[in-house]
């Protein structure tokens, strides 16, 4: 240990602070409603792997809350050759991997 | 009507069973009825930090699946007599615990003391849940360190989701206990000071709890340190965190562990 390193101020808790406030802001956002979202996306997945043939990643959900009007906004990229051959009426839903 | 209090944390090993254990006795000294409750099932440890390790006979699951009354199954203490013990099961599945079970037995502690507290696992699973599942109030432990106040933080969100009260729509009363303190290192700025943990947590403070060697010394002796040693710096802190808790207002200071001269010059040499 050398002499200056006795009067640098080593101040690591300050860093901390910071780097715990940013972290947090986003925890708290996005467990806040993930919830809901994942549950809504996994249900919705189901629905339409009854019928279509549909990628996981295909299915976008945003939630957006605003003072007055909250918005949920479901966004489903359909392939040209999606449907699944017959109505399949309490067909087991399946979820493939790719479409 | 006694008031169900849960000692949490998220992170394992930040204090929550020496907490459990110094406030209960605390409380029990103080002359309130207290019973303290292991929920950590596989890995109890009240029962040790309190010197009750071989009295044990029947446990919470015991009690919950019906072989054994509550009141064989509690503990009580030797040196406090309105203190006692219900401790978890070391052998049994965790499982075995039900939201119906465990509300039961909440519910006669309840009448019987004017105390009942949880003693919560770690982590955020359904061991953690089921001990904060029937709390009134929350004692949120944590270091100042950034894992812990993360882990806190989560769990203060778990208290305002998962629980009885958040259920019915009410709130659990939330309170910081920041434990293994050290004002020097904190005004070097080397460590969170407790208004940083405060402003992020944003939960009402109920103690500082210093860091200290009396905390080993007592859980080496079996013995809550309010109880091992009274005027200790962490006994003292908890004291007054347990007079907060029962609603009296107390300031909150560090207390410090009183050294001679000689503790002084060399008390830090030996580690």
């Amino acid at each position: 240990m050398n002499l200056m390193s006795l009067f640098r101020k080593r101040s690591s808790a300050p860093v901390a602070r910071d780097r715990l406030q940013v972290l947090l802001a986003h925890e708290r956002s996005v467990i806040g409603k993930s919830d809901l979202l994942a549950t809504l996306q996994e249900e919705i997945l189901a629905v339409l792997a009854r019928h279509i043939t549909v990628d996981r990643d295909a299915v976008q959900i945003k939630m957006d809350r605003g003072a007055s009007v909250s918005t949920l906004e479901i966004d489903v990229e359909v392939p040209l050759n999606a449907s699944k051959a017959g109505p399949r009426p309490g067909g087991t839903p399946s979820v493939p991997a790719s479409a | 009507m006694g008031k169900v209090l849960v000692v949490t944390s998220g992170k394992g090993g930040v204090g929550k069973t020496t907490s459990t254990a110094s406030l209960g006795a605390a409380l029990a000294r103080g002359g309130e009825n207290v019973v303290v409750i292991d929920f950590d099932v596989g890995l109890r440890n009240l029962d040790l930090v309190m010197g009750a390790e071989r009295r044990v006979v029947f446990d919470l699951i015991n009690v919950v699946q019906g072989d054994a009354k509550l009141a064989q199954a509690l503990i009580r203490d030797k040196r406090i007599d309105t203190l006692s013990l219900l401790p978890a099961s070391q052998t049994r599945d965790k499982d075995a615990l039900t939201n119906e079970g465990v509300d039961k037995v909440i519910a006669e502690a309840r009448e019987k003391f004017d105390w009942v507290i949880c003693d919560s696992p770690a982590g955020i699973e359904r061991g953690a849940l089921l001990a904060m599942r029937n709390a009134d109030v929350a004692v949120v432990v944590t270091n100042p360190e950034v894992s812990s106040v993360r882990d806190s933080d989560r769990i203060i969100g778990m208290l305002d989701s998962k629980t009885l009260r958040a259920e019915k729509g009410e709130q659990v009363e939330k309170h910081l206990l920041v434990t293994r303190y050290d004002p020097g290192r904190a005004s070097r700025n080397e460590m969170l000071k407790v208004d940083d943990v405060l402003e992020i947590l944003s939960i009402p403070l109920l103690g500082i709890i210093p860091e200290s060697e009396e905390v080993l010394r007592a859980s080496n002796m079996g013995a809550p340190v309010t109880l091992n040693n009274p005027d200790s710096a962490p006994a003292r802190a908890y004291f007054d965190a347990a007079r907060r808790l029962k609603g009296e207002l107390v300031d909150v200071v560090v207390p410090l562990d009183r050294k001679g001269l000689i503790g002084r010059l060399f008390g830090r040499r030996v580690a």
